[in-house]
């Protein structure tokens, strides 16, 4: 077992790869009263065409999340259950590149983390229980669907992106949904949930040997073939639209605007973009930005504004959502700044404060152990540990940020989202 | 492992630190307890928001924003908040803790400077609150008054207690009322400002690394500026040992899809102050504290009867609320069968792994608290208001003794005092 310490940010993390492929993270925190547990598989929604054994599937949206969905049942019950009845409180969610369960507790940690390890690795689908539950995700998807925010967001992912599959949503659609089986939900698990393709991630008052220990005694001995996928040729870097707009009950109109980037293939070179491109939000147009400052007194934006870096396999963009009377002239507000910043550079004053700001926030942020857990488990997949970020942030430079602002900030490369209300008729 | 200290910094001003080095963040919070009061709720709500605009200092969002940043990003935010009968009002705040500055620097004296700076130094026009910040925070707290209806399930709790309440504090809101806050100036909330420094008890919260004399030199420069009052308030709070005769019935109707039907119970004198405490709950958490309380279990899961349906305890008023959805045809059944559910305690009917997944439930809960600052901050804050010292650990002990006739005895005590019942518009 390889022991690691990330002494700036006091952290020390325990990995070992185990016989049959599986990487297990332990962050042992003996003061602590309550243990999380975070299983993961390299699978996420826009893993729909992928290559098993020599043969190409293509299946349909939305079918990673049906099958989170139908993880909990067991041949003798439900997985939840069991878990409540032991105090544990589970649950699970499917992203655009993984699907994670996870559970925490005071007590019976490691009798809760059987159960976690073998609902997730031991699939039991019936025809009866897969039709049930596509009355349960159809009404979860009717619900997404009337939130103008998700809908802004996804009309977003169409504008930026040609082809890439970030452009379809995870859950799917009812038509989607409607053409999955239990036979589709076994390959499903087969191509994806072998040990090799998954990562456990434990923090708490535990002994690294014994979590290893569990998932010998409770996973598959071997590692099997695991499914390549495939996201279609690479993307250009301009947008595919550059605006996009729809009706909906909405008081005030949303917006999103993003930018598109070059993804980085895995490695840390992903974390360093990660970083960069958090860091040139903060100085374009972050809280104490004066873009930010200005918006807001000229009442373009209000408290619900909001920023972030967004990265999956494939595809990389910058954005920025919130609510505005008049979503093109924060996009333009934006372009502005962008080209005063590429003609006078960052302040170096703004430069220094925001990355304090940002590193302060990263290591607070290190107090939650579904963060640090969850954070590590996408990391390796992407490849890279989670707590490098401490000694690569120093790195930055501020040139690297106005870079990625000339690069990326321009007009070919941005797209605007907006959801307006209803015309009165 | 932790530890816990309490100290008095000035007459009625009052420092509770936690000394641990669990956390990447030290956690601040620095709150004045004052009688929840018609009147005054709604400028003692207003008070933390415009407070938290500007300072003498750094009198605007973009200065505040750039010293926050300074501080390794901490963030400080405006509270209202209510325990019992008293009104908690000023400013919780995270910072990244002194062991992860990357220079060595030292964050604990200047965040806690910044954070006294907030409630002592305001930013002021012509000697009192900026009219500007004030009439921009009396529209978002109004905003925020009118928008309690929009989440239907929290607005029928509340509806219940006003009622319930009616001529007792507790029918207070934390944020006040529409009426009361609507005819606030920049001059009257300053005047009432000035009050609340002078008057109400204040609580100061720590938890993080550094030591507690370390703390308590920090706040004592900080607060200096603090009036100094040998008679500051001491929060208080009326209990009702017993309920009217009948329970007062209150229905109303808006234009709603489900139903909401809520009880609401006087404990009979239990409340954090009396031995049975620990009991009542379990008791509490039996019935509907939990999702394998009866009420879950039965009302929810087994009869269908309610989308959901739990219930809630007021420790220190002395109260338990039932909380539930239903269609509205069902309220007599589902009425009933709440009840018979509380009879179903009283007499003692409760199965070995509801009493034991209860108490495991509950302990879980309890002892994962110690695990996270913010929550932390509110079990002392609740302390506080009500007095007392008891620790965490400590409740889970007295948790553990819990015996199966203690909570039967409990339930005997509940007497229904009020229903409120939010149905649809007939048309």
């Amino acid at each position: 077992m390889e022991k690691r310490n990330f002494s700036k940010v006091g952290e020390t993390m325990y990995h070992e790869k185990l016989e049959n492929g599986l990487n297990v993270f332990v962050f042992p925190k003996p003061e602590f009263q309550k243990g999380y547990a975070f299983f993961a598989t390299n699978y996420g929604g826009m893993d729909m065409r992928f290559c098993l054994n020599g043969q190409w599937h293509n299946t349909p949206a939305g079918v990673a999340h049906y099958l989170e969905h139908k993880m909990f049942d067991t041949r003798e019950g439900n997985a939840l259950q069991d878990l409540a009845a032991n105090g544990a409180s589970p649950n699970a969610f499917t992203s655009n590149d993984i699907t994670g369960y996870y559970f925490d507790s005071t007590e019976k940690f490691e009798e809760n983390l059987k159960i976690l390890l073998s609902f997730v690795s031991v699939p039991w689908f019936t025809q009866e229980s897969v039709d049930k539950e596509r009355g349960i995700i159809g009404q979860e998807i009717g619900m997404i669907e009337d939130d103008p925010h998700w809908k802004c967001y996804m009309n977003l992912m169409k504008a930026l992106f040609q082809h890439h599959p970030i452009r379809v949503s995870v859950a799917g659609s009812v038509e989607s949904i409607a053409e999955i089986t239990p036979e589709t939900l076994y390959a499903c698990h087969k191509a994806f949930y072998d040990p090799a393709n998954m990562a456990l991630c434990v923090a708490g008052p535990v002994d690294p040997k014994h979590i290893c220990q569990v998932a010998r005694e409770i996973l598959p001995k071997e590692a099997g073939p695991i499914a390549a996928k495939d996201y279609g040729e690479k993307e250009r870097p301009q947008v595919a639209q550059s605006y996009i707009e729809e009706r909906m009950e909405v008081s005030a109109p949303i917006f999103q605007l993003g930018w598109k980037g070059d993804a980085q293939i895995n490695g840390e070179d992903r974390l360093r973009q990660e970083l960069v491109g958090g860091l040139a939000l903060e100085v374009l147009l972050g809280n104490s930005s004066p873009l930010y400052a200005k918006l807001y007194r000229e009442g373009l934006i209000n408290q619900e504004f909001g920023y972030s870096y967004e990265s999956s396999a494939g595809c990389a963009f910058l954005a920025a959502d919130g609510e505005s009377k008049n979503p093109e002239a924060v996009c333009a507000a934006v372009a502005a700044e962008a080209a005063r910043i590429g003609r006078e550079g960052v302040d170096p004053a703004l430069w220094e404060r925001v990355k304090k700001g940002v590193y302060g926030n990263r290591v607070r942020g290190l107090n939650s152990f579904e963060n640090l857990c969850v954070g590590q488990a996408q990391a390796f997949f992407a490849g890279y540990d989670f707590l490098r970020f401490a000694e690569i942030f120093d790195t930055i430079t501020r040139e690297e940020a106005e870079e990625l602002i000339a690069n990326w900030v321009t007009g070919e490369r941005t797209a605007l989202s907006v959801v307006r209300a209803k015309e009165e008729t | 492992m932790s530890q816990v200290t309490r100290r008095e910094l000035f007459p009625g001003v009052w420092l509770r630190a936690v000394h641990t080095n669990k956390f990447k963040s030290s956690y601040l919070s620095i709150t004045l307890l004052t009688p929840l009061d018609r009147e005054t709720a709604g400028a003692n709500a207003l008070i933390p928001e415009v407070l938290r605009r500007g300072t003498a200092v750094h009198p605007d969002m973009e200065s505040l924003s750039a010293a926050l940043d300074e501080l390794y990003g901490g963030a400080i935010e405006p509270a209202a908040r209510k325990r019992g009968e008293t009104q908690c009002l000023g400013f919780v705040a995270s910072f990244l803790d002194d062991a992860y500055a990357l220079k060595g620097e030292k964050i604990l004296e200047p965040a806690a400077g910044l954070l006294c700076e907030l409630l002592l130094k305001p930013y002021t026009q012509d000697g009192c609150f900026c009219p500007d910040y004030t009439a921009g925070e009396k529209a978002n707290l109004i905003d925020r008054i009118r928008a309690q209806i929009n989440d239907k399930r929290t607005y029928a709790t509340q509806r219940l207690t006003q009622e319930m309440c009616k001529y007792e504090a507790f029918g207070v809101d934390k944020l006040g009322d529409e009426k009361s806050v609507s005819v606030i100036t920049p001059a009257s909330l300053w005047q009432r400002y000035q009050e609340l420094l002078r008057e109400a008890q204040v609580e100061v919260y720590y938890c993080g690394s550094a030591d507690p004399d370390r703390v308590a030199g920090a706040l004592n420069r900080a607060l200096s500026g603090l009036p100094v009052n040998e008679n500051r308030v001491d929060p208080d709070c009326e209990v009702r040992v017993t309920a009217g005769p009948e329970p007062i019935v209150v229905e109303e109707a808006m234009d709603v899809s489900q139903g909401k039907l809520a009880l609401g119970f006087r404990t009979g004198g239990q409340t954090c102050w009396e031995e049975d405490y620990p009991a009542l709950t379990m008791c509490n958490a039996i019935f509907g504290g939990t999702t394998l309380s009866k009420l879950f279990m039965n009302v929810r899961e087994k009869l269908s009867l309610c989308y959901y349906a739990s219930s809630m305890m007021e420790k220190m008023k002395g109260l338990v609320l039932v909380s539930s959805g239903i269609e509205f045809d069902k309220y007599q059944t589902a009425k009933d069968e709440i009840l018979a559910q509380l009879e179903a305690i009283r007499r003692g009917d409760i199965e070995d792994w509801e009493m034991e997944g209860t108490r495991r439930t509950l302990i879980g809960g309890h002892l994962s608290t110690l695990d996270d600052q913010g929550r932390q901050e509110e079990f002392w804050l609740g302390q506080a208001a009500a007095g007392l010292d008891t620790t965490i650990e400590e409740l889970v002990d007295q948790f553990e003794n819990v015996t199966r006739e203690q909570v039967a005895e409990a339930a005997k005590k509940l007497e229904l005092d009020t229903i409120y019942f939010l149905k649809g518009k007939e048309d």
